[in-house]
């Protein structure tokens, strides 16, 4: 079946309220207005508004209830209009829902999805086009999934929801209407397992979110001028699937990382780390980072487009990587 | 309420009490480290507050919170191996002063950013309300979380909501060392605050726990009837400085003001009260010191000779199933 990344979402989400009546939907227009996005279109219908809460836009508010919540038994779903209002919850995010468990001494946790749209679109300018997943990957006691395929964004965010623990589920704008195959009927997706897209002998790609499209076009090209790569999509960033990154790189010899975020002290930066830690003598060049521009994203489109990645990019990287075939 | 009332409110201030003496004559020794803040002088509001629920309701405080934890119940030994950082503390040593947290008497942290917890006490009260379950929430802060930003969206979301959550405010007149009326515009009112959210609001004198406890009982009540969210400003005061790092008196308030005001100390109110209508003797009070006295003896030698944690459970509780 083949169903749109918006549709999912959705679908998993309605599953999961099916499934469990302790599972409800919290945040921005996620009810009447069906979604900002229309994640949620048909919830407050089929579930009614005591189970798909529209708030005020106070972030802090909201998500923070939604932690006390899981705390006494309930498994929220927090939908942020974007992880960029996420921010203003960080907080509730970062020292109440990730250490609860900590903290209580394994008494108290906090199960819950905080979920919703990272990343650029089309010139939404510097407050609404950035890439948070290295704030929260960064933080013991969270878990961090950032799908790019509409199957795997349908079973991670089951797992999520099924996961027991405080999980960050990073979508973004630009793949909702992305459309890609799905199983019939229920599934889930594990955490913590990556996906190979592509095999490949030459070079190992690592991409995730919207930046895995990028690299599969860019992984393409690069195989019509006879250089065959190894693409992984991680799906889940905390915890990561270093295996098969290694395994790999042990293969390949060589590493190119593509993110959308920041370079400087981005999530590319801690998977090279933990590939030179483990595959060190394996490579036979420096891994290389194709990441976001270290800049506040600027709203004219040639600045915007110069400051993330694109297939481009990643090609030469590539080649230059390579070196002459 | 009779004399066996009254006794176990006063017995229940004197622990307090008694155990936050014994606390900083620990942290002098070293036994105890990291922030400590004694409840010392606030006692009424927490034993005040707390007689007043029933075990189901659930209890969340600030970084201030030995009292609320001590008068919802748990076990003093355990309070002090928690402070001690030992593997038999409430919190297996992970949480200390600050975060204690003891589920089986339903008392929920123990937060140590201001205002942080507010919300998490309306999602508390959301879960009752979602559950059509009947226990309430009492929510513990001073009143220098009052202006935060988190206060604000929790009075917002529980009035909006009809969250049956009691926001008592301990209003013990300094925020560290800044006095309210340099830190809050509605210095002379802090109810007021509550109330510009359509929140019923009542001031009580915080150093008698009479008062305190008949208002608790009464907004409880009226909380748990699904009236929606009420807000106690408890006007209290604390004798000892913010934390163990700073002294009693010193730039920010004089001595002459902190003895005046330890003239209003609530456990001498509730016993000259008993006294005066000769509910109590000299004697009963010299038993139940000794009482306590004991208890207190029990606690530190129990947290005295608990092991520390496994060097193993640094990496337990991070996440489910660790």
């Amino acid at each position: 079946m083949v169903i749109s990344y918006r549709e999912a979402l959705n679908q998993a989400m309605r599953e999961e309220m099916r499934r469990d009546d302790t599972v409800f939907l919290i945040g921005e227009e996620v009810g009447y207005y069906q979604g900002a996005f229309k994640v949620s279109k048909g919830f407050v219908e089929e579930f009614g508004p005591q189970r798909v809460l529209d708030t005020p836009i106070t972030e802090a508010g909201f998500t923070g209830l939604a932690v006390g919540a899981a705390m006494a038994g309930l498994h929220p779903i927090v939908e942020l209009m974007t992880f960029n209002f996420g921010m203003l919850a960080m907080d509730q995010i970062v020292n109440n829902a990730a250490k609860i468990r900590y903290m209580s001494g394994g008494q108290l946790c906090a199960p819950m999805v905080i979920r919703g749209p990272g990343s650029a679109a089309h010139q939404l300018a510097a407050q609404h086009s950035q890439s948070l997943e290295a704030w929260f990957s960064h933080v013991p006691g969270l878990k961090v999934i950032a799908p790019a395929t509409p199957h795997d964004a349908k079973g991670l965010l089951k797992s999520a929801v099924r996961d027991g623990n405080p999980v960050i589920f990073i979508e973004a704008q630009l793949l909702y209407a992305t459309k890609g195959e799905v199983e019939e009927g229920e599934y889930t997706v594990p955490i913590g397992v990556a996906d190979l897209k592509r095999r490949g002998r030459d070079v190992t790609i690592v991409a995730y979110s919207k930046m895995l499209l990028v690299a599969m076009e860019a992984a393409e090209a690069l195989a019509q001028q006879g250089i065959e790569s190894e693409l992984i999509d991680p799906r889940t960033l905390k915890p990561l699937d270093l295996d098969c990154i290694v395994s790999s790189v042990k293969k390949t010899g060589r590493l190119v990382i593509v993110e959308e975020g920041w370079r400087f002290a981005g999530l590319g930066a801690q998977i090279a780390e933990s590939v030179y830690s483990e595959a060190f003598d394996y490579l036979d060049a420096p891994i290389v980072r194709v990441t976001g521009e270290d800049v506040p994203m600027p709203y004219s489109r040639p600045l915007e487009d110069a400051a993330i990645p694109d297939k481009e990019r990643v090609i030469a990287a590539v080649k230059d990587l390579v070196g002459p075939r | 309420m009779d004399r066996d009332d009254l006794l176990s409110l006063y017995r229940q201030m004197l622990l307090i009490r008694r155990f936050e003496e014994k606390s900083a004559e620990m942290y002098a020794l070293a036994k105890i480290a990291g922030f400590l803040h004694l409840y010392i002088g606030e006692e009424a509001v927490a034993v005040g507050a707390i007689a007043a629920t029933r075990p189901d309701d659930y209890v969340i405080s600030a970084y201030r919170d030995h009292g609320h934890c001590l008068a919802r119940g748990s076990d003093p030994g355990k309070v002090m191996a928690e402070l001690f950082g030992k593997a038999t503390g409430l919190c297996k040593g992970k949480g200390g002063s600050m975060h204690l947290i003891d589920l089986e008497h339903h008392f929920m942290g123990g937060y140590a950013i201001v205002g942080g917890h507010l919300p998490l006490a309306t999602g508390l009260a959301f879960a009752a309300q979602y559950q059509r379950r009947t226990d309430v929430v009492l929510c513990f802060f001073g009143e220098g979380a009052v202006p935060s930003g988190q206060a604000h969206e929790a009075f917002n979301l529980a009035a909006l909501w009809k969250l049956p959550v009691v926001f008592i405010c301990e209003n013990n007149r300094y925020g560290m060392g800044t006095p309210v009326q340099r830190a809050i515009a509605l210095y002379g009112d802090v109810a007021e605050t509550a109330r510009s959210y359509g929140i019923d609001a009542q001031r009580v004198d915080g150093m008698d726990v009479l008062a305190v406890r008949t208002v608790s009982q009464r907004v409880v009540d009226q909380v748990r009837a699904g009236k929606g969210p009420y807000f106690i400003e408890a006007v209290t005061y604390r004798f000892m400085g913010h934390s163990m790092a700073d002294p009693a008196h010193g730039h920010y308030r004089t001595k002459e003001e902190v003895d005046e005001e330890r003239k209003r100390d609530p456990l001498v109110l509730l016993r000259n009260t008993m006294l005066e209508q000769h509910l109590a003797t000299d004697g009963d009070f010299k038993v139940m010191e000794r009482e306590i006295g004991g208890i207190v003896a029990d606690a530190v030698a129990f947290a005295e000779a608990s092991a520390f944690p496994d060097p193993k459970e640094l990496f337990t509780d991070v996440y489910a199933g660790d």
